[in-house]
C-alpha cells in the first residue's frame, strides 16, 4: 500500500524531473498503414517505464524510432536532451553508446562466438580499454546472466533462453544510461524468466539506469514497472502506475490485466 | 499499365544500385577503416574459390589444347598450339571462367550471408552497436572481391597453361621450359593489360551485386534465398556485359 501511494505521486504529469526521452506526437506509417498515430510518451531519469500494447501494435516500431533504426514521419523524439533527427553520423553513435537495446529477435551476430558479440560494442571502445579490462567486463557481464560457461559457443549453440540472456548481456555491455528491452522474457520458462526481470530492476537500481520495458509478461510488468503505458491505436491510451491500471474501469485497459 | 510495370520497377531498381555503388564510394575513403575485417575477407574470399578456379582452370587449358589440335594440324600449325592457347586463355577464357566461378560461388554467398542478417536484424544491431554495417560488410567484401578476382585470375590463367603444357605433351612432346617459353614470346603487354584490367571490374561487380542483394533482400528465408539467386544471375550476365565492353574499348584503344 505503501509503494503504491509512492507511484502515484510520481505519475502526475507535467514532471519536473529531468526526463531522458521525450516523445513528442510520433506518427509512423507503412505504405497506407498508419502505426504510430501521435504518440507521445516521457520516459524520465532512473525510471522503467513499461509499454502494454497488442501484438502489431508498434511497440517494435516505436523503440526503433527512439534509437534511429527507423525515421518517423513525424513528430519529435529527443533523447538525453538531443533531437535524434538532427544528429550526424558520428553524433548518432555518440548517442547510441548511452543506450542499451535489446531486439526481439536477439539480433545476435550468429557467424561469432558469444564472446566477439559481447566485444563487437566495445570496438570502439576498445583503444581506452585493454584486454584484459574487455575480458573481465565480458566475464562480469555473462556471470550476471548466468551463462558465463558458454564464452566461447557459438550462438547456434544455445537454446533460445540462453540466446535472449546473451543479447541482455550485449544490450548491457557499455553500462549504458538508457536500455530499451524489446520484450526479454518472451520464451523464456517462468524461474529464468524472474530471474531476467529481478536482473532489470537490479541493474536499474544498481546503474540508475532508465528504461523502456516492452513486455507482455505481467509478472515482469508487475516486477519491473515504474510506469506503465497502454499503446493503442497508435496512440498512448493510458499511462500510470502498475496498480492504477489494474484497478481501472476501464475495458481496454483492463483486458491486459485478465 | 501493366505493360509498363517491368519497366518502371527495372528502373527503380537501376537507382537504387546505382545509388548503392555511390555511398560505396563515398564510405569506402572516409576513415575508420575495417582493415581487419577486410583482410579476413580477403583470406576467405581467396580461399573460399581457389580450388574451384584452380581446378577449372586446368580443366580448360587442357581441353581446349586437345581440341585446338586437330584443326591446327589440318593447316600444318601444330607447333602454334602454345600460342594460340596462351592467348586465348589469357585474353579471354582465363578471366571469363574465373569471374563466372568467382560469381557463383561469391556472389550467392554474399547474398545469402548478407540477407540473413538483414532478416535477423543483425545489420540493425551493428548499426546500434555504433559500427557502421556498410563499412563493416559491404565496403569491406566488394573491397576484398575486387582485388582477388585479379589474383585468383592469374593463378588460374598459370594452372591453366600448365594444363596445356600437358595437353600437347599427350601427342607431341615440348618440355616445360620451351613451352613456356613459346608463351611468353607470344604475349604482349597489351594482351595481359586489359585481360588483367577488366577482372577489376568483373570482381567489383560481382561483389557489389551480392552485397546489394543481400543488404536489400526482403524479410523472410525466401527473400534470403531470392537474394542469393538473383546475386547469381544478374552478377554472370553482367560479367558478360563487362567482358563486351572492354573489347570495344580495347579496340579504340588500339590494343586489340
Ligand atoms: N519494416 C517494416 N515494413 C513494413 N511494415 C512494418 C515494418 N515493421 C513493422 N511493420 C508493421 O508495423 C506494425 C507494427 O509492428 P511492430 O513490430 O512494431 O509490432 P509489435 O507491437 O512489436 O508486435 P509484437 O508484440 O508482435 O512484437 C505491424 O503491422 C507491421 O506489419
Ligand atoms: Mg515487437
Amino acid at each position: 500500500m505503501m509503494t503504491e501511494n509512492i507511484h502515484t505521486n510520481t505519475t502526475n504529469e507535467p514532471s519536473t524531473i529531468d526526463p531522458v526521452i521525450v516523445i513528442k506526437d510520433l506518427k509512423k506509417g507503412f505504405g497506407d498503414r498508419v502505426v504510430l498515430n501521435g504518440f507521445s510518451i516521457e520516459l524520465r531519469r532512473g525510471e522503467s517505464l513499461v509499454v502494454l500494447g497488442k501484438s502489431g501494435s508498434g511497440k517494435s516500431v516505436l523503440i526503433k524510432c527512439i534509437i534511429g533504426l527507423m525515421l518517423p514521419d513525424s513528430g519529435t523524439i529527443e533523447v538525453l536532451g538531443k533531437n535524434i533527427e538532427s544528429l550526424d553520423h558520428k553524433h548518432m553513435d555518440e548517442l547510441r553508446s548511452h543506450i542499451g537495446f535489446l531486439f526481439q529477435s536477439n539480433a545476435l551476430y550468429d557467424s561469432m562466438t558469444i564472446r566477439e558479440n559481447l566485444q563487437f560494442p566495445m570496438r570502439r571502445h576498445l583503444g581506452r580499454l585493454t584486454r584484459q579490462e574487455v575480458n573481465s567486463r565480458i566475464m562480469e557481464t555473462l556471470t550476471n546472466v548466468g551463462l558465463a560457461n558458454t564464452v566461447d559457443m557459438l550462438p547456434s549453440e544455445l537454446s533460445g533462453g540462453m540466446q535472449k540472456r546473451v543479447a541482455l548481456a550485449r544490450a548491457l555491455i557499455l553500462n549504458p544510461q538508457i536500455i530499451l528491452y524489446d520484450e526479454p522474457t518472451t520464451g523464456l520458462d517462468p524461474i529464468t524468466a524472474r530471474e531476467i526481470s529481478k536482473l532489470i530492476t537490479d541493474i536499474q537500481h544498481k546503474y540508475s539506469t532508465s528504461s523502456i520495458i516492452i513486455s507482455h509478461d505481467m509478472n515482469c510488468v508487475k516486477q519491473t514497472a515504474d510506469r506503465v503505458a497502454l499503446l493503442l491505436n497508435g496512440v498512448c491510451y493510458a499511462i500510470g502506475t502498475y496498480n492504477e491500471l489494474l484497478h481501472s474501469d476501464d475495458e481496454n485497459i483492463k483486458q491486459f490485466f485478465e | 499499365m501493366k505493360l509498363f510495370a517491368p519497366i518502371r520497377s527495372f528502373l527503380s531498381e537501376t537507382g537504387s544500385v546505382a545509388r548503392f555503388v555511390s555511398r560505396y564510394f563515398q564510405e569506402i575513403f572516409q576513415p575508420r577503416y575495417e582493415v581487419r575485417q577486410f583482410i579476413r575477407q580477403c583470406f576467405t574470399i581467396g580461399y573460399k574459390s581457389l580450388p574451384l578456379i584452380g581446378i577449372t582452370g586446368f580443366i580448360m587449358g587442357l581441353v581446349l589444347t586437345m581440341q585446338l589440335r586437330p584443326t591446327l594440324l589440318s593447316y600444318g600449325v601444330v607447333s602454334k598450339l602454345p600460342v594460340m592457347v596462351s592467348l586465348a586463355i589469357v585474353r579471354e577464357i582465363g578471366p571469363v571462367i574465373s569471374a563466372l566461378i568467382f560469381a557463383g560461388k561469391i556472389s550467392s554467398s554474399m547474398g545469402a550471408e548478407l540477407g540473413s542478417m538483414k532478416v535477423t536484424e543483425q545489420i540493425d544491431a551493428m548499426e546500434v552497436s555504433g559500427t557502421n554495417p556498410f563499412k563493416y560488410l559491404v565496403v569491406t567484401r566488394v573491397l576484398a572481391a575486387t582485388l582477388m578476382l585479379p589474383v585468383l585470375t592469374v593463378l588460374s590463367d598459370a594452372i591453366g597453361l600448365y594444363g596445356s603444357y600437358l595437353g600437347v605433351n599427350i601427342k607431341d612432346h615440348t618440355s616445360l621450359g620451351l613451352f613456356f617459353f613459346e608463351v611468353f614470346n607470344t604475349l604482349h603487354f597489351g594482351d595481359v593489360l586489359p585481360a588483367t584490367i577488366k577482372t577489376f571490374f568483373f570482381g567489383f561487380a560481382i561483389g557489389i551485386i551480392g552485397c546489394y542483394k543481400g543488404y536489400n533482400s526482403s524479410k523472410g528465408t525466401e527473400g534470403v534465398g531470392r537474394a542469393a539467386n538473383s546475386a547469381v544471375v544478374i552478377s554472370s550476365v553482367v560479367v558478360f556485359i563487362i567482358d563486351l565492353l572492354a573489347v570495344q574499348i580495347t579496340d579504340v584503344l588500339g590494343l586489340n
